[in-house]
């Protein structure tokens, strides 16, 4: 098919989805779209539609299922290799998430709040004392959730710059596939050989936790990899974008300054705004299946548009306006299913404290310069800021 | 009216813990979900109760009207 359009599409506008993304959703919210690689595959772009799909156990997250969209061709992992936890079925799904989610509830979240705010007060110190403007994305918004993640995990927060540059590499479609396979080899390599250590001499961490309910180390340095990856990539464009945004919307920084117990709902919103993770809900068909009267076929790859469908006008009114009021939670800003994000609470905590304490701290906070002169991530599996000049 | 949940389906995201925590919490090990509360009352509870089910992940969680059983 030639005429289809090609996904996926660069934002050209941090606050909007791409306008084509917003057409599909209106006049083809099942759409036929080509991909980078010549093959085809389905967009979804309804809320509805997307929630249904990512419940459904006809569709597949195995990556190493041929067909499945967005899949490097010929740097496929070793046939040996395991797949990730973002890749299982159900039931092994099941059985690889409940030996680890243990880590990421509530409570646990809760428990880490008063590291996470020293964390957040040690860099604010080191910005104070630093020179005016500031780059808040490398003094700020990257080193938060990598030294969370890290100390979480026991990985040495020294080695944070071998898997920082390789993580960023990992998500950019401008990088050739040999290359981002390269990177993605280069961490599991490397988590592999910390698991062995962590096995001689484990320490109060996530992977010797793991280790000790008898964790096979392959599988667990592949959860190590991912969880090392989402860690640093995800949260810390959610700081850049959430900064920029509540520095450009005073009624929403004022609100947020005056009752901290507003906070978790701008978070909410900003989350929903910026969905800034739309493709790894991709999927693939392993059964026919019908979605608003389109028959997807098994074999068939699935994308979702989910940034668009975040506004749905079908589930949120006026979904392009950031309204604080909304508490709209039924966003899928971190994915919906049975992969839903594994760390979101420890994103939404990360954020809360981040932005009470930045805007506590440093009142007269202000952008350095104009937003359209920001750098973004439009290349990027992950939407972002590259860096994000801030005085006072 | 009884919550229910399907502890098969559960995938232990924590939503229905933020929403209300005084009728949901999580299972230390395997962040399941635990009823508390397993008949609310209130309309203000149901309507978190309700809420809860709508943004459950793996929808795990549902709401037996009265005279029904699960």
């Amino acid at each position: 098919m030639t005429d289809s359009p090609v996904l996926p599409l660069n934002r050209t506008c941090p606050y909007s989805p791409p306008a084509e993304h917003v057409r599909l959703q209106r006049d083809e919210p099942v759409a036929r779209v080509t991909l980078p690689d010549g093959s085809t595959a389905w967009a979804l772009s309804r809320l509805d539609d997307i929630r249904s799909m990512l419940t459904d156990p006809r569709f597949s997250a195995n990556r190493q299922r041929e067909g499945f969209p967005l899949q490097p061709r010929g740097v496929r992992p070793d046939a040996d290799e395991r797949p990730l936890l973002i890749g299982l079925d159900p039931p092994e799904h099941g059985e690889a998430r409940r030996a680890v989610v243990g880590e990421f509830t509530i409570k646990r979240m809760n428990a880490l709040r008063p590291r996470i705010q020293q964390i957040v007060d040690d860099c604010l110190d080191a910005v104070l004392a630093g020179p005016r403007p500031a780059d808040l994305v490398p003094a700020l918004a990257l080193p938060v959730p990598s030294l969370v993640i890290c100390e979480l995990l026991g990985v040495p927060y020294a080695d944070h710059d071998f898997f920082q540059s390789r993580s960023a590499n990992l998500l950019l479609r401008s990088i050739p596939p040999q290359e981002r396979f390269v990177a993605a080899k280069e961490i599991r390599e490397y988590m592999a050989a910390l698991i062995v250590e962590k096995a001689k001499n484990p320490g109060d961490d996530l992977l010797s936790r793991q280790l000790a309910k008898g964790a096979d180390q392959e599988e667990l340095a592949g959860l190590g990899f991912l969880l090392l990856l989402a860690g640093h990539e995800t949260t810390g464009n959610m700081i850049s974008l959430g900064t920029m945004t509540l520095l450009e919307r005073p009624e929403a920084l004022a609100a947020l300054k005056e009752d901290p117990a507003v906070t978790p709902q701008i978070v909410e919103e900003l989350l929903r705004y910026f969905t800034i993770a739309e493709y790894v809900t991709s999927r693939i068909a392993v059964q026919d299946v019908e979605i608003g009267g389109v028959l997807i076929r098994a074999g068939e790859g699935v994308v979702t548009l989910a940034n668009a469908a975040n506004r749905d006008p079908a589930a949120f009114t006026d979904g392009d306006a950031f309204d604080l009021g909304r508490a709209a939670r039924h966003h899928i800003a971190f994915g919906f299913g049975a992969h839903q994000c594994l760390g979101q609470n420890l994103a939404r905590l990360e954020l809360q404290i981040v932005f009470d304490t930045l805007f506590a701290r440093i009142p007269g906070l202000s952008l350095a310069g104009p937003v359209d002169e920001l750098s973004f991530k439009e290349d990027s599996t992950v939407y972002g800021l590259h860096s994000l000049p801030v005085t006072w | 009216m009884r919550i229910t949940a399907d502890l098969d389906r559960c995938v232990g995201a924590g939503q229905c813990v933020l929403t209300d925590p005084v009728v949901f919490d999580q299972r230390d090990d395997d962040g399941t979900v635990i009823i508390l509360s397993t008949t609310p009352e209130d309309a203000e509870t149901i309507g978190r109760v309700r809420e809860a089910i709508r943004i459950c992940p793996s929808q795990a969680l549902a709401l037996a009207e009265p005279g029904t059983t699960s």
